[in-house]
């Protein structure tokens, strides 16, 4: 097992490799840089602009950039400088990392526990009244934009249920206050965190659990449709014990497969979600990164968001290898 | 041709189907898909007659009636009910605290809508000069009687219009993406599953790697590289570039896995056996088998083209003025939210156009899969 996490490991590294190379090179693409805007402006000096442009290294080619950037995340963790920030880029995304997690870890948790057992309940009772609704609700969440479910939601919010303040993760007095006092756990900082979180939550998780539910259906489907099921049900076997002894046991690799898969389409989602609700998280740094031409910024962000791939698709991989013994990694 | 039409017999003396019929039989009988389809080709319709459908051109503007509501459509008047329906003129009203223009309704004379009405020139099928509309009220450009059904925007434009003329890009930019996408997608996926080998592998790492990243943040990315000063037209272009050149992955992943197994079947054997060329083998044999899989992916693949090309508009990074899309035209509704939510609900209703052609294309999508599907047992 250590050998086979190993070797797996080492496999990963041309792949990040590559993967670095891409980002750099398609956020590089964008014409112009940072200092492209001041070029015209009359109050800033040009010499001082072709001094800031060797500072930076922005009058080198992008590839050479590229190795002295790589070389120095390698060697010292430094993901370079934000232009617009002033700041190491490591330092902007480390501030907003736990925003994403505040979002993406309760999107996580409730889509998986809504889409298993609806799943799971849909295949087994296909074409029923529920499965139906079920299917129904899936398509038309499929079928909405995030952005427009998020629009509709603020629409509601404003429209109909007069909330004032709507967006943000925090309300102002609570976004430096610390988690925990001298009264222990700041709950009235959890409750106003509750409150903004459920819009944003129920935009990403209704993307992120209807493509599960799906995935989950499908997966019954076809193992509720295997000899083996027949077998188990001519064995006389009560009907509860076919499925989470027989069926299920087997529908957990595909979807333990899926599970690195599952992280792309949060992103996504939570980028959009980011964007109208004013939440100040990674996927917002990146969106705004990307108009003020901060490349650094934009495509360290980028590497991660693929990085959350391709560590999902490893966990993933290893999770198969503990779970399945039929999965040999020698 | 002849061996689909004319149906060969089998024993019992029941006419056998070709594999086609039978795809067309089950996929009659998917009700939604049906409906789906129908739905895809009434929005198509509606893109290519635009101009003769809607009540406006998509740039006319009434600059006194900037947010207008949707004008109420009256079926009766003081003498019970009216042949022909009518509009009242809008009446406007500033609150001088708020600064808010109101709108009424001004009753003292009757516009009547019609059929085939005078309006805004336009050139049909970019070959006729005309100015008929299919239905309009005809009052001059500057009078208060105008007809926006679904209400105005910043500029008095008639939002019904505008979103008849979003239909363009929206509908167009899934299928011609697709294309784009088979083509790359057949080109590389052809070659790997058919030559295997260092080919298969250099290849099946490039889409690992491209599909390694998010969608939406690299297609933001990608966009955010076109030039500024192209035109619409061109940037209509890079996008259905940006969109294929990730979009083909997942064609080349299922083309090729059909081609493999396909490649080891007795009939292509037997050609080979034969001494037929490759590229024979590929075009005659391989391809037309996969035909079926090819189509059912590529429209599976329509509707996430249509929600990439509206996240990228809507986020201001896809189509350009004066080009317009259901994406672009809710971008202008992101730009003062909340009053906009407050205020103007009305300029919400281009993202209904978009959930329902992509309902329409999933549910399309989906009646196509289950009817060629072999092992469908419907």
């Amino acid at each position: 097992m250590f050998g086979f996490t190993i070797r797996r490991l080492i496999n990963l590294i041309p792949t990040v490799f590559f993967i670095s190379i891409l980002s750099y090179f398609v956020i590089d693409l964008a014409p112009g840089n940072f200092l492209t805007k001041y070029e015209f402006d009359p109050t800033v000096d040009k010499e001082m602009l072709e001094i800031q442009a060797k500072e930076f290294g922005l009058d080198k080619p992008w590839y050479e950039r590229y190795f002295i950037w790589a070389g120095n995340v390698v060697t010292q963790a430094d993901f370079g400088f934000s232009f617009a920030w002033k700041q190491p880029v490591l330092n902007i995304f480390l501030e907003r990392l736990p925003n994403t997690l505040l979002i993406t870890l309760p999107v996580f948790i409730l889509s998986w526990l809504l889409a298993i057992p609806i799943g799971i309940f849909s295949a087994t009772h296909q074409y029923s009244a529920a499965d139906n609704v079920f299917t129904f609700i899936t398509f038309l969440s499929l079928s909405i934009p995030n952005f427009f479910f998020g629009l509709i939601l603020m629409f509601i919010m404003v429209d109909w249920l007069n909330v004032s303040s709507v967006g943000g993760l925090f309300s102002q007095q609570f976004i430096g206050a610390p988690w925990f006092n001298q009264g222990g756990f700041n709950l009235a900082k959890f409750n106003d965190y509750l409150l903004h979180l459920w819009p944003p939550l129920v935009v990403i998780s209704t993307a992120t659990a209807a493509a599960l539910m799906r995935f989950m259906r499908g997966t019954m489907l076809d193992i509720m449709n295997a000899q083996y099921i027949k077998t188990a049900r001519a064995k006389g076997l009560i009907e509860r014990r076919v499925i989470y002894k027989h069926a299920f046991r087997n529908a957990i690799n595909p979807i333990i497969s899926i599970f690195g898969q599952s992280l792309p389409t949060i992103v996504t989602a939570g980028l959009i979600t980011s964007i109208i609700f004013n939440l100040p998280t990674v996927e917002r740094l990146f969106f705004d990164a990307l108009l003020n031409l901060d490349e650094y910024l934009a495509m360290t962000i980028l590497l991660f968001f693929a990085m959350l791939l391709v560590l999902g698709n490893f966990i993933a991989d290893l999770a198969l290898a503990i779970v399945d013994p039929r999965i040999r990694y020698e | 041709m002849s061996k689909s039409t004319t149906s060969q017999r089998t024993d019992q003396g029941r006419p056998s189907l070709t594999q086609r019929q039978i795809i067309w039989r089950r996929f009659k009988r998917h009700r939604l898909g049906v409906i789906g389809t129908v739905i895809v080709l009434l929005l198509s319709l509606i893109a290519v007659f635009a101009d003769f459908l809607s009540p406006y051109t998509y740039d006319s503007e009434h600059r006194t009636l900037a947010y207008a509501p949707p004008t109420p459509i009256h079926f009766f008047d003081e003498n019970g009910a009216s042949f022909r329906p009518f509009i009242y003129a809008y009446k406007q009203t500033r609150d001088l605290i708020s600064n808010r223009v109101s709108f009424s309704e001004d009753t003292s004379t009757k516009y009547y809508l019609s059929f085939f009405a005078k309006g805004d020139p336009y050139r049909l099928l970019g070959l006729f000069d005309t100015d008929i509309h299919f239905f309009g009220v005809q009052t001059p450009k500057d009078s208060k009687a105008q007809l926006f059904l679904f209400g105005s925007d910043t500029f008095g434009r008639d939002l019904l219009s505008r979103i008849l003329f979003g239909a363009r890009v929206s509908m167009a930019i899934g299928p011609v993406s697709i294309v784009f996408s088979l083509f790359l997608g057949a080109l590389f996926g052809g070659l790997s599953g058919f030559y295997g080998g260092w080919i298969d592998m250099i290849i099946q790492r490039i889409i690992e790697i491209l599909q390694s990243f998010p969608a939406l943040p690299l297609f933001l990315a990608l966009s955010a590289t076109l030039p500024s000063h192209w035109s619409s037209t061109a940037v209509f272009f890079g996008i259905v570039l940006i969109f294929s050149l990730i979009g083909w992955t997942g064609l080349a992943r299922v083309l090729r896995g059909q081609i493999l197994s396909l490649r080891e079947s007795e009939y292509v054997l037997a050609a080979k056996a034969m001494g037929t060329k490759n590229l024979r083998i590929i075009f005659k044999h391989l391809l037309p088998n996969t035909l079926t899989t090819v189509i059912v992916t590529a429209t599976l693949g329509i509707p996430g083209a249509i929600m990439g090309e509206s996240a990228l508009s809507f986020l201001g990074l896809g189509i350009r003025d004066p080009m317009t899309s259901w994406g672009l035209l809710l971008f202008d509704f992101l730009s003062s939210m909340m009053t906009n939510l407050r205020f103007h609900p009305w300029l919400m209703i281009p993202g209904l156009f978009i959930i329902v052609a992509v309902l329409a294309y999933n549910f399309m999508g989906d009646a196509l899969r289950d009817a060629a599907d072999p092992f469908s047992n419907n």
